[in-house]
Formats: C-alpha cells, structure tokens, sequence
C-alpha cells in the first residue's frame, strides 16, 4: 500500500500541492484528473521522488521512503513514465528496454507490442530525435511495464499518441491491472482512461477530491472566475473543462 | 612474440587478441613487429623513410588490413607516414590506432601521417582509435594527420575514436571528393584531467554530387580541453552536414569552430553544433530504473559516445 500524508509542495513560491492525504491499495487503478496546473503531475515527481514535498510523508508498505532518492524508490518498486521522456543519443531502445527490464524477466520485443509497435522496426532504433512524440511516449510506457513494480504512475499516457495506439494502450492497462497486483496511477484527462479506474482523484487548486464520478468531471459550458494573476474578475465560459 | 601487455593494448586499439587474421603489420616501439600480406593485399616497407605502403588491388573484397601500433618504450618519439592504395572497385576494412603504456616520467609520442587514394568506385571503412595507459607522469601524446583523396563513385567511411589515456592530441584530417564519391565521418573523444585535444576536419567538395556526413561527439571532463575546427567547402553541387555535440562537465572547456563555404549555387551545406551538460531528464529517467546516478552518468556517456 501507498500512503501519502499530509503532502504539501511548494515550487518558485507558489504553493502547488496542499496536505494532501491518500491512501492507495494494491492492485487497483488510480486515475487522477484535473486542470492544467493543478499539480497532477507534480504529485506523481513526489511519489517517485523526483520533487521532495515541504511536508508530509510518503510511506511504501509501512517503510518511510520520504528521504529516499529516486533510485532507492525505484529499486523498492516504484516506477514512473514520464510525461515528457527524454531522448539519449546512442542507447537504442533495445538498450533502454533491456535496463528496464532487468535479468530473466520479460523480452523486450513482447514489450513493445503492448504498446502497438513492432520490434522488427524499433529495436535498433536510437531513442533520439528521429523518433515522433507519439514513438518515444509509447516507448517510455513500455520501460514502465517492463518492470515488475507494486507502483506505477504513468503521467499522461495519452499525450501525442494516435487513436488507434491509444486504445491499444488502453487494453495493456487493462489487462496489467488484471495479471498484476500493482498499484496503477494514471494522470489522465482521457475519458477511455477514466473509464478504467477504480477511483477517479481530482486535483485542483492544490487540494484532491477522491472519489468523483466520471460523469461529473466534464461538463461543457461552466462559468467560472477568471484566475489571472491581476485578479480583472471577468467571468470566463470554459468549455469542456474540468470544474473541481 | 607478442607479451601480454601488446596483446592487451591491441585489444584496446584494434579489437584483436593476438595477431589478427588477413593482412597485417605490426609496429612496436618504432620497429616492426609482425606483418602479414595476402594474394590481393601487399604491405611494403617506404624506403625514403619511416612508413609502410599499402596496396590493395582493385576488386579486392570483403577483405581487411590492420596496421596497429604499440609505444611501451618511456621517451620515445616514433613518426610513421603510411600510404593507402585502394585499388578501383574494391572494398576493405582497414583497422588502425595506437595504444600508449607509459609508466615513466618521459613523454611518449606516435605522430601518423596517413595517405590515402581510393580509386574509382572502391569502398574503405577506415577505423583509428587512440588510447593510453600507464600511471607515470610521462605524457602520452598521439598526432594524427590523414589526408585522403576520394575519386569518382569511391565510398569512405572513418571512424576516428579517442576514448581514454592520450593526454595531448592534434587530428589533423584533409579530404578531397570528387565526382558522387561519398564520405561518412563519426569522431568520438573523451577527455579528462588536463587532457587537450585538438581536431580540425576539412572537406574540400570539389566532384558534382558529391557528399560528405560528419558526427562529432565529445565528452570533456575534469579539466580538460577540446578544440574542434570544421570546415566544409562545397565547390560544385554536393551536400555536406556536419552534426557536432559535446558534453561538458566539471571545469572543462569545449570549442567548436565551424565554417561551411560554397562557391556553386547547388553546393547545400549545413552545420549543427551543440555543447551542453547532461541533461537532467536523462538522469532521472534512468534512476528511475533503479540506476544510482553514477550508473546513469555512464550509462548515457557510453551511450553518446558509443
């Protein structure tokens, strides 16, 4: 089990995550949603470890792994994709692959599938610029489920993949959730992806509401305060938005 | 005889245990010390000076020549000057490089002045590493010069490599294309400490349609120095693209000084240069697959270097 306690961030001043509480069981698929800025993706960088929240704990199976680095995390089963993965010159996406993976677990080219494409084609390819957004993403998937983990975020799996590779990628979440016993946290605004949770966490203004419906995340049309910095009180018509 | 010390230097330099297969020559300590020729590949020793003459003839295939050189004599200054014949249409590997052990408080030298001519049509991949060993004070010192004049339809591919050891090194590298002769250069340096470096790359572009590709990737540590000079002249309409990034770290100092010049209309040339740290994204990532951030380091450094 994952706990997050009393989780505050604060990043250039501005306050991006408020005490925030969660407990998240094996073997279930998180979906947190929420506008732009709202701190989904920074929630996920404190459970990997990458920002360190100004207060709170994050605790892993009863261990305190507050202090612990981003290695430490990811050798104690916590994993994480990346919203905007980075490209190497030179390492191959074999290469990348076969560091996810480890010794004597799953073979790449079956890993590559599950995200939609074919190994024939990507092995020896160099995970640099040459390959689109979209390529790139689905690899940075592919290096999270290779690892056999009690946690794994994925943030934003969705962004620059086409229609057809999505639902691909819907099913594989579907399908770890059923073979696996792992902890899924997906950062998505993705309705396909919001069907597949077990709960749905919204996040705005810093603060998560657990336990949101589907249907009541989206609703076109909301009239809301505009949230510039000059505070000008204009009433704004956000269409489509999330209304946390 | 080769002793263990050769053999593991030639691993370094030429990717050999022992003696290699095929055409070979041997140089240890400024003097030969094995050399091989085949039915299609002669080796004769220059008689004006210091050198050997290679002479592959034409049509020859799918065979290779290795001409490595081993300096384990503290103080020694050895100069060779090799001349390439690659005979029309053939197609050969040619794998050099030298590897210094120097455990002494004398500099160790090796300067190589490399001539090639690759006749019409022939194809030679041309492999050069560098490496140094040793901990004595003495300072390993490699130079370089290669000049090659490309003919019409030939195809040269370089691979100039300087991965660890060598404390000063000056690459001089001049090149002449002709008609659709086509060239493909990766240069890779590491250098670390109070290691220099200097390498210039010239490419005279004078054939129609005629190319020329260079890759240059560096990793500078400590404080060392890397200075890269490029200069690409298309006289007639060709295409040259030179890609050269560097990864500074510590109190290094990297240079890039380019310089593409076209004296035809249809001459399309194209300079890229980036020198950066690594990038953090990198290193998270692979900590994230439970890399320790030294793992990761290296991980990427080979990678980029690779």
């Amino acid at each position: 089990m994952l706990e997050l306690n009393d989780i505050s961030l604060t990043i250039g001043g501005n306050p991006i995550l408020k005490n925030i509480s969660l407990q998240l069981d094996l073997g279930k698929i998180y979906v947190i949603t929420g506008p732009n800025g709202s701190g989904k993706s920074s929630l996920a960088r404190v459970i990997m470890g990458i920002d360190t929240p100004d207060k709170g704990t994050v605790v892993l199976d009863g261990q305190d792994i507050t202090n612990l680095d981003i290695t430490r995390r990811a050798r104690l089963g916590i994993g994480y994709a990346f919203q905007h993965p980075p490209r190497f010159k030179g390492i191959k996406v074999s290469d990348l692959l076969k560091l996810s993976v480890g010794e004597g677990s799953r073979k790449v080219w079956d890993l590559l599938y599950s995200v939609g494409l074919c190994s024939r084609d990507y092995l020896e390819r160099d995970v640099d610029a040459t390959l689109s957004g979209g390529e790139i993403k689905r690899i940075e998937i592919a290096t999270v489920l290779a690892r056999n983990l009690k946690v794994a975020v994925f943030d934003e799996p969705e962004a620059g993949i086409d229609l057809w590779s999505f639902q691909k990628l819907a099913e594989t979440f579907k399908q770890m959730h059923e073979r696996l016993s792992t902890t899924i946290i997906i950062i998505s605004h993705q309705e396909r992806i919001l069907e597949l949770a077990d709960e749905i966490m919204l996040i705005n203004n810093g603060g998560i509401r657990r336990n949101v419906a589907c249907g009541d995340i989206y609703k076109p049309g909301v009239r809301a305060n505009c949230e510039c910095s000059e505070n000008c009180g204009k009433v704004e018509v956000k269409d489509a938005q999330c209304i946390g | 005889m080769l002793s263990a010390l050769d053999k593991l230097i030639l691993e370094q330099v030429a990717d050999i245990h022992d003696v290699p297969q095929g055409a070979y020559n041997i140089r240890r300590n400024g003097e030969g010390a094995g050399r091989n020729t085949t039915v299609n590949i002669d080796i004769a020793t220059k008689k004006d000076r210091q050198g050997i003459n290679i002479t592959v003839k034409p049509h020859t295939k799918n065979e290779s020549v290795h001409i490595p050189v081993i300096l384990t004599a503290e103080g020694l200054t050895d100069i060779v000057y090799n001349t390439f014949e690659i005979g029309e249409g053939a197609d050969v590997l040619i794998v050099a490089g030298c590897g210094i052990h120097n455990t002494g408080s004398g500099k160790s030298q090796h300067d190589g002045v490399h001539e090639f001519f690759v006749r019409r049509g022939a194809r030679v991949r041309y492999i050069e590493k560098h490496y140094g060993q040793g901990d004595g004070t003495g300072q390993k010192v490699l130079n370089p010069k290669t000049i090659i004049h490309a003919e019409p339809d030939s195809t040269v591919e370089l691979e100039l490599v300087q991965i660890r050891g060598v404390d000063s090194t000056r690459r001089d590298t001049v090149i002449n294309l002709e008609d659709k002769a086509k060239l493909i250069v990766t240069e890779r340096l590491l250098t670390d400490g109070v290691q220099q470096a200097f390498s210039s790359i010239a490419i005279d572009m004078k054939g129609k349609d005629c190319s020329a590709q260079i890759i240059s990737r560096s990793v500078a540590q400590g404080g060392s120095k890397q200075d890269f000079v490029f200069d690409l002249i298309g006289r007639n309409a060709c295409r040259g693209h030179i890609q050269c990034d560097a990864i500074i770290m510590d109190n290094a100092v990297v240079i890039s000084t380019p310089r593409i010049s076209a004296y035809h209309e249809y001459a399309q040339l194209v300079h890229e240069a980036a020198i950066g740290r690594l990038e953090s994204q990198q290193l998270l990532k692979l900590e994230s697959l439970g890399l320790s951030p030294k793992e990761a380091e290296d991980t990427i450094l080979k990678g980029f270097l690779r």
